[in-house]
């Protein structure tokens, strides 16, 4: 059983790589399309809202089998240089997570934005500061400190979710365990080392969290 | 559309059983959780340390490890511990535990412990006076928590319920791969068969999209129901 730990070591590595990129991708994705939700042309605010909602809707393991298994079957993909980035189960999990928490996140960045009192903003223009100034030293800040629980929480999701790259042949941290398991036939051990891998990570995530809370906390 | 016909010629009877199961197995799983989290609850509140330890541990553990290793925990556990009783007994064989209720266990499990953190919430966000006012009438334990504290507590918690709900709807996905035919399982099928996985991820979207869509829209009548009067 000892020996099997440092397997799971080797495939946390793994897992935390797609987590880490996945978030970053996502935090691009999630405040671009904040931006589209705020935005005045109709098509615009459609395309973000219904791009939210179909990947809140959906399971993630619908989303990453369409995008690996599905759009393999496009032919005119399959013939373009994208083929490159789509035939590998790697890239397709990184792009799937990133669509995903994408969803969620352009979903708590907008409502970040929705609560800022408009007294502040007020107070802003009242002060004479201009629209980058009002942006950058007053919206962004206080966007930043209301979304951050709710992007904590959406980071444990995410850790959670990449368990889902095993189904599609990655050898993450789940993937490993599952593999131990199913040759051993020892799944309570196996469960309680990787389980403890990832809640070790939702520890430090959680953390992390408070620490950042902390910082962008203005009332003291 | 001819793949999705009714009948021997297409797979539209068996999406439409698989789309069943699925609810099958969220309702028993949401029912499981709702059970523990009863349990848990009162853990989570009374005053003994030892409880509200053991209450913070499931909530930490089950929301903190993705389902999937929760799903083969059990998928894989199950059997095993059924055969060691059954060796006890006296039977020797291989026994494998159905499908349905390994997996309607493990996403009940974790459901559970989303749904303790969402009942303890509302129990402590009901008005402190409506406890002592019970206590100054001189209620009964038993009629304090079901006539008093329970009626409160679930309109309170019925907005983050229908969170857990879509939850657990979701999590019914991963119990495919335990091979209950369920919506993605079935689709999994139908895509080896035909070779056309696009088609039948797509339509396995829709068919979650619609289940969500329905239950959003049903949790948002009993909202409206229950907070009348507010």
């Amino acid at each position: 059983m000892i020996e099997s730990f440092p397997r799971l070591l080797n495939a946390t590595i793994l897992t935390i790589e797609l987590t880490l990129l996945s978030l970053l991708f996502g935090v691009f994705v999630g405040a671009f399309f904040a931006v589209l939700r705020t935005s005045k042309v109709k098509i615009l605010y459609f395309i973000s809202y219904y791009y939210s909602y179909i990947f809140r809707g959906t399971p993630l393991l619908v989303q990453i089998f369409i995008i690996y298994f599905g759009l393999g079957q496009v032919e005119w993909l399959r013939e373009s240089f994208l083929w490159v980035i789509f035939k590998e189960p790697y890239s397709c999990a990184i792009i799937a997570f990133t669509l995903n928490t994408g969803a969620y996140t352009s979903e708590i960045f907008r409502s970040a934005f929705e609560t800022i009192q408009k007294g502040i903003l007020e107070a802003a223009e009242g002060l004479g500061l201009n629209k980058i100034h009002t942006f950058f030293k007053i919206k962004l800040p206080i966007a930043i400190k209301q979304s951050l629980p709710a992007y904590g929480n959406e980071m444990i999701l995410m850790l959670k979710g990449t368990s889902l790259a095993s189904t599609v042949t990655l050898l993450d941290l789940t993937g490993v365990a599952k593999h131990i398991i199913s040759t051993t036939f020892r799944p309570i051990e196996v469960f309680i080392v990787a389980g403890s891998i990832y809640l070790l990570m939702t520890f430090i995530i959680h953390n992390f969290i408070k620490i950042l809370e902390k910082k962008f906390d203005y009332s003291k | 559309m001819g793949l999705l016909a009714y009948g021997d010629t297409g797979w539209g009877d068996e999406l439409f059983f698989a789309t069943l199961m699925t609810i099958a197995v969220a309702l028993t799983a949401i029912f499981i959780g709702f059970l523990l989290a009863a349990i848990f609850t009162s853990f989570k509140l009374s005053n003994i340390r030892t409880l509200n330890l053991i209450g913070s541990f499931y909530t930490t553990v089950f929301r903190g490890v993705p389902e999937l290793l929760v799903i083969y925990l059990f998928f894989f556990g199950s059997s095993g511990a059924v055969m060691y009783v059954a060796k006890i007994f006296g039977y020797d064989g291989y026994i494998e535990v159905n499908a349905f209720l390994t997996g309607a266990l493990s996403i009940g499990i974790i459901s559970g412990a989303y749904s303790t953190e969402v009942f303890r919430g509302a129990v402590q966000a009901i008005n402190k006076g409506q406890f002592e006012a019970s206590e100054v009438l001189g209620l009964k334990k038993k009629i304090y928590y079901y006539k008093v504290i329970i009626p409160q507590m679930l309109r309170l918690a019925l907005p983050n319920i229908s969170n857990v709900w879509q939850i657990t709807l979701k999590d019914t996905s991963l119990i495919s791969v335990t091979g209950l035919v369920e919506i993605m399982r079935q689709s999994y099928i139908a895509a080896g068969s035909t070779r056309d996985p696009l088609f039948f991820y797509s339509f396995a979207a829709v068919l979650y999209l619609f289940l969500t869509f329905l239950s959003l829209k049903l949790f948002n009548n009993l909202e409206k129901h229950y907070s009348k009067g507010y």
